[in-house]
């Protein structure tokens, strides 16, 4: 090839023009791409509050509700399982709940708004396993410590029966209390707090 | 007539290089004469690949990618498609085949460091092939829409929430909602039927376009192109085409041996194939009681569960694979073949192989205490056999390597020293029986067996030296 009188720098100009423009290009186009993997309109719309009906819960007992495709849990605690609760901290990584999601009007260590009633998000906050319900007081197979909880199967984090995590294990968190509040005494709505319908 | 085929051959030849790519890649690829069965595996593994698409794609006509629909229509495909179930199974036992035809193929080239100069693209292309046929494997199988499938995602998943500040709004993007919802299972089809086969495909075509370019190792870690013939050939290599083709085709009569009994007997493989817990639908409220993911992922599963805190553990699991991919650069031994490395190196290979299995099995087991200790030691050993190895293998003494591939024992030879091991193992007592005839039954020796098996554990023994 002939490269007499070849003006190079022009040459140069041109190549990198063309790169910058089609990097740009590029870049423009990587936006709608990547942002049609997101959450659509229709799932961020689908996160609508739902009312659970506590009337019939039996104390000591558990219901599951679906609230955004997450389990949620509506534990009913009996008086002996709250002074459980006050006492045995020792073993917890985070008593008082300062580095767990929950909503700001939720103060008590026990982490309800009635002590007796305890909701929560029912996803282990390791990788979102549902942790099984284990009431009984030291089983086989979970140790003479264990004073009722939480157990997640996948990953062996446990959870006392307020959602707090214990020590030296996966999870990072206690579990995460959802906003709720109660319309009347036995009907409390989840997913929506007294702030936001205030507001 | 001839002629006319003659003619079209000829036209053909004229506009495309059919003829020189079969010489480059069949019959005039030279690969080192002493390929011993370990050489299978790659061919497998090719014909595991054919196996998935061709199946994959007979499913896609009738399975359907739907939180709805999706479990029944592969109940359908399992009931009412024609054949169905054995597409399915093949498909289904194919992806654990796959592996373990890959994981031999890996322990192949870490015996005879076939990563090691100049193969280290080789492996690497190997290894993003492994880090791929994980994705694969992981997004088909939450397809079937079970349980296992539903939480295992959800477990998967959320270990990219684990990556501070951006994580959160990562693992939501992948799912592309809230939870693992239909939107995931949708882009999981996407993903499992043709992003990823391609990049398989691709990165299949690199992988051997980088061996064919520099030649394939052999079980002595020599090179063969160091000693040709006058014609430039190399003196201890034979044509791909025939021989290792017709060989590879022995290999593949003995495997589908295996694979069809599989299909045909045990599909479910007792809960490892095919896991107990996928057989029901999906349900989000309730995690089953113990949830383990596919066996060829137990081993960084177990990993994962030994580390006390989140985001470690998320690291260290990711570690125990960008390992892997480092070895060619921390192993600092000149030797390539196990067979004249030093005993250092043999006893951390086999370290390693009894800490991987362990680990692959504790995987599969509730997270108890003793056997959560259990994994952390022998995480320890996985890594240490990486992380120490540029100071290991420098202390190494390697043997003389030979200039050229060594006379391996074949079948003939291997046979008349198992029948001289049986006769010293055995004794022919004349035994007069009762109707006055004299027999020679043949009786165990136990001074003879006890020879015979010192010898095997000295041998073994000294192998390891």
């Amino acid at each position: 090839m002939n490269h007499e009188g070849v003006d190079n720098s022009k040459r140069q100009f041109l190549t990198t023009a063309l790169t910058v423009v089609g990097a740009v290009g590029t870049g423009y186009l990587a936006v709608p791409f990547l942002s049609q993997m997101q959450p659509s309109a229709k799932a961020m719309a689908a996160g609508a509050p739902v009312e659970v009906d506590i009337s019939k819960i039996e104390p000591g007992q558990l219901i599951r509700v679906a609230w955004r495709g997450k389990p949620v849990w509506v534990l009913s605690r009996t008086e002996e399982v709250l002074d459980n609760l006050k006492t045995d901290t020792a073993k917890l990584a985070d008593p008082n709940s300062q580095e767990s999601k929950q909503p700001d009007y939720i103060t008590d260590p026990l982490r309800s708004i009635k002590p007796e009633i305890f909701i929560a998000v029912g996803l282990c906050t390791h990788l979102g396993c549902s942790p099984t319900f284990r009431p009984e007081i030291a089983p086989n197979d979970l140790g003479k410590d264990w004073m009722g909880g939480f157990f997640c199967p996948c990953h062996g984090s446990g959870f006392d029966l307020a959602g707090r995590v214990f020590r030296s294990v996966p999870a990072p968190t206690n579990l995460e209390v959802p906003p709720y509040r109660y319309i009347t005494d036995t009907l409390i709505i989840n997913g929506e707090d007294n702030l936001e319908a205030d507001a | 007539m001839k002629n006319r085929v003659n003619k079209c051959c000829d036209w053909t030849l004229e506009r495309f290089p059919l003829s020189k790519l079969w010489n480059e890649h069949m019959a005039e690829y030279y690969a080192p004469k002493n390929f011993n069965f370990w050489y299978f595996f790659g061919s497998l593994a090719l014909l595991m690949l054919v196996n998935q698409f061709i199946t994959g794609i007979l499913l896609t006509m009738n399975y359907k990618p739907d939180a709805k629909l999706a479990f029944d229509s592969v109940e359908y495909i399992m009931r009412d498609v024609n054949w169905g179930w054995l597409v399915r199974y093949m498909h289904s036992t194919g992806a654990s085949a796959f592996f373990i035809l890959i994981y031999l193929h890996m322990f192949r080239g870490m015996m005879y460091g076939s990563y090691k100069k100049p193969r280290e693209l080789i492996w690497i292309f190997g290894m993003l092939l492994f880090v791929c046929l994980m994705a694969e494997a992981f997004m088909g199988y939450l397809l079937p829409w079970g349980q296992m499938s539903y939480w295992g995602a959800q477990v998967i998943i959320s270990l990219f929430s684990a990556i501070p500040v951006i994580g959160d709004e990562l693992s939501l993007w992948i799912r592309g909602d809230y939870v693992i919802s239909d939107a995931t299972l949708n882009r999981f089809f996407a993903f499992h039927v043709i992003a990823v086969p391609l990049a398989l495909i691709i990165l299949v075509f690199l992988h051997i376009v980088a061996l064919h370019e520099v030649g394939s190792n052999n079980p002595d870690g020599i090179e063969i192109k160091e000693s040709k013939d006058p014609w430039g050939k190399p003196v201890d290599g034979i044509p791909f085409h025939p021989y290792y083709t017709v060989k590879d085709i022995v290999g593949v009569a003995v495997f589908l041996f295996f694979f069809c009994t599989v299909i045909f007997y045990m599909p479910e493989m007792g809960g490892y194939f095919l896991e107990n817990a996928n057989f029901i639908p999906a349900d989000p409220l309730m995690t089953p009681e113990h949830i383990e993911p596919s066996w060829y992922f137990t081993p960084f599963y177990a990993i994962l569960r030994a580390v006390p805190d989140k985001f470690a553990g998320v690291i260290a699991m990711g570690g125990s694979i960008v390992v892997l991919f480092l070895l060619p650069w921390l192993d600092r031994c000149p030797v390539k073949s196990i067979r004249y490395r030093g005993g250092i190196y043999k006893k951390a290979l086999a370290l390693f192989v009894v800490s991987f299995l362990v680990l692959g099995y504790l995987g599969t087991q509730p997270a108890t205490p003793t056997f959560t200790m259990i994994a952390r030691v022998f995480t320890v050993i996985y890594f240490a056999f990486f992380l120490l190895m540029p100071i290991y293998t420098r202390w190494e003494k390697p043997k003389a390597v030979p200039k050229r591939v060594t006379h391996e024992p074949d079948a003939e030879e291997k046979y008349a020293a198992l029948v001289e091991a049986f006769e010293e193992m055995t004794t022919h007592e004349p035994l007069k029986t009762s109707w006055g005839a004299t027999a020679f039954p043949v009786s165990p020796n136990k001074e003879g067996i006890k020879h015979v098996l010192t010898r095997l554990l000295e041998k073994l023994k000294r192998s390891f030296e």
